[in-house]
């Protein structure tokens, strides 16, 4: 509980963690928070339906809250006035030279703060992706801001989870993003990095997951904990195995 | 689909040619934006779909050209590889998917007649102001996506009228984008104005496509962007990126590996939706050649 996971994905793509952590913690009981900024609700629902979960199901008893970043953009620029509630949009930084993320964050706030009723175990904030946030133009130090925001209340204050993945190349020229990504990775408790294999595309590996328990931060003068495994990502399901030992090659 | 341009735009607007032609086959509407070529030219260039009988001719002889070729040298290194099958050159029957075009004949008009097309040329667009919210984005892009919107709304592509009679798709070509025709310096300067306008205009375009029955192919001259950031996340806001390098003036041009070709295809990145995995082919590396009547990648 009050963790912040990152997830990191260079030359390969990493969202196969999201529907992971998605379908985990809403089978776990937890009201979740996921601010999707890159894909469709439908891409996730259909995915999560191969994991076993219902999204609309989960959505319809409050389960979980869904911002659909595409939609909540088109609905900013082309709704029209009379449409928009008292509510300012979550991503009301595009349309305005003020980039702070102060609306998204609010939105999070009221999503994940429980209500009398609710009886479900801890909140959970999932945002896919990060980086998108600077191609709309927010400064990189708004973005950590609002993370910051972001774990106070989540994390500390109502005990909850967070989980973010973010893109990082290596030889980026993207110096926002990479200052973004390694300032995270200094505060993250646990880090999913993954990685298309240097020798390139292989059939049987698509990457190596290395997973890295920041233990270092209990300040109890340990290291790190680094374990690494490949993957294979199939329809319904990802293996995993140690390095080498791929189905294909025993 | 982000296509970066080949660096004089031959290549790369003849595959956008073969997007607008497919789509006037299959009975799709068309929408095609362009800041330097009028859309009415582009179309009246599409290439002619060959009709059943005549594309298993046109494919046999080029086949026929190709084996007469010696490919049965050992490989030494790589012996692992020499078992594999070739990539096919030419498509069996069994797995047709799309039609075929000859490139040395234009489309005749009766074709166009039971489609609708939608242009915008944007020197004709200027005079028009912007009702939507332009935050802060480039007036000719943020032009350009209302017009798109409006088309996706008027037409009926994102369902919201359920009285509409049969469900079509808008097939949308965009030419050149980034460049500074579309006044953006992204393309002429190392430190442009506005680094956000593309980025924003590739993310609203991607609402308004994930909500509608659409699709879309951009071409971008980007060997002109010397902001490599901008390339990196254009890249991660799109669901297909590939890259056209033509072999003109480069040093590849005399080398005897590609005598055959003209250029190389680099897939950079292919689309994961609905699902965990995706569909990765066999073979990745691609050349394409321009003959007289086909463009063939293989």
């Amino acid at each position: 509980q009050g963790k912040f996971t990152l997830l990191r994905d260079t030359r390969t793509d990493g969202s196969f963690l999201v529907h992971h952590f998605l379908s985990f913690y809403l089978r776990a009981g937890c009201k979740v928070c996921f601010v999707a900024l890159l894909q469709s609700f439908s891409h996730y629902n259909i995915v999560a339906q191969k994991l076993g979960v219902s999204l609309t199901a989960a959505k319809e008893r409050g389960q979980l809250v869904f911002l659909e970043g595409l939609k909540s953009c088109l609905d900013l620029l082309f709704g029209e006035e009379e449409e928009q509630s008292g509510q300012p949009s979550p991503l009301q930084f595009i349309s305005e030279s003020a980039s702070d993320l102060r609306a998204l964050f609010d939105f999070i706030r009221t999503s994940l703060t429980p209500a009398g009723s609710d009886s479900w175990k801890g909140p959970v904030l999932l945002v896919d992706d990060l980086s998108v946030l600077l191609s709309l133009g927010a400064r990189p130090v708004a973005v950590l801001d609002f993370i910051h925001y972001c774990r106070v209340v989540v994390c500390s204050q109502l005990k909850g989870n967070i989980v973010v993945l973010v893109h990082s190349n290596e030889d980026s020229e993207d110096e926002e993003n990479e200052l973004v990504v390694n300032s995270l990775c200094h505060h993250s408790d646990l880090i999913l990095w993954v990685e298309g294999l240097v020798t390139g595309f292989c059939k049987d590996v698509h990457g190596q997951i290395k997973i890295i328990k920041r233990v270092s931060l209990e300040l109890t003068a340990e290291q790190d904990l680094v374990q690494i495994y490949q993957y294979k990502i199939q329809d319904k399901n990802v293996t995993f195995f140690a390095r080498g030992l791929s189905a294909a090659v025993l | 689909v982000f296509t970066e341009e080949d660096k004089y735009g031959l290549y790369c607007n003849l595959l956008l040619k073969y997007f607008l032609a497919e789509g006037v086959v299959c009975g799709h509407d068309l929408f095609v934006a362009s800041a330097k070529e009028h859309p009415d030219n582009i179309l009246k260039e599409l290439p002619a779909p060959l009709l059943d009988g005549t594309y298993r001719n046109e494919l046999g002889e080029e086949a026929t050209a190709v084996k007469s070729e010696d490919f049965q040298d050992s490989m030494k290194i790589a012996w692992r590889y020499q078992n594999l099958p070739k990539m096919e050159a030419s498509p069996t029957t069994s797995t047709k998917f799309g039609h075929y075009y000859d490139v040395s004949k234009t489309m005749s008009p009766e074709l166009f007649q039971s489609i609708k097309w939608h242009s915008f040329y944007l020197p004709e667009e200027l005079s028009l102001q912007p009702k939507m919210k332009t935050c802060n984005m480039n007036s000719a892009y943020a032009r350009l996506l209302q017009s798109i919107q409006r088309i996706i709304y008027q037409e009926g592509f994102d369902g919201c009228d359920p009285q509409k009679k049969q469900k079509n798709i808008l097939r949308i070509g965009i030419q050149s984008l980034g460049s500074v025709l579309w006044g953006d310096d992204i393309c002429s300067s190392d430190t442009p104005e506005d680094i956000h306008s593309l980025t924003k205009f590739l993310y609203v375009l991607r609402g308004l496509l994930r909500k509608s029955l659409s699709a879309c192919i951009i071409t971008v001259p980007a060997h002109l962007i010397q902001n490599k950031a901008i390339m990196e996340r254009v890249t991660n806001l799109s669901d297909m990126v590939v890259g056209l390098e033509s072999f003109i003036g480069s040093e590849r041009e005399t080398n005897p590996l590609y005598k055959d070709y003209h250029g190389l295809v680099h897939v950079h990145q292919i689309p994961r939706l609905n699902s965990l995995i995706c569909d990765v082919s066999d073979t990745k590396d691609l050349a394409f050649r321009l003959k007289r009547k086909l463009f063939t990648v293989e």
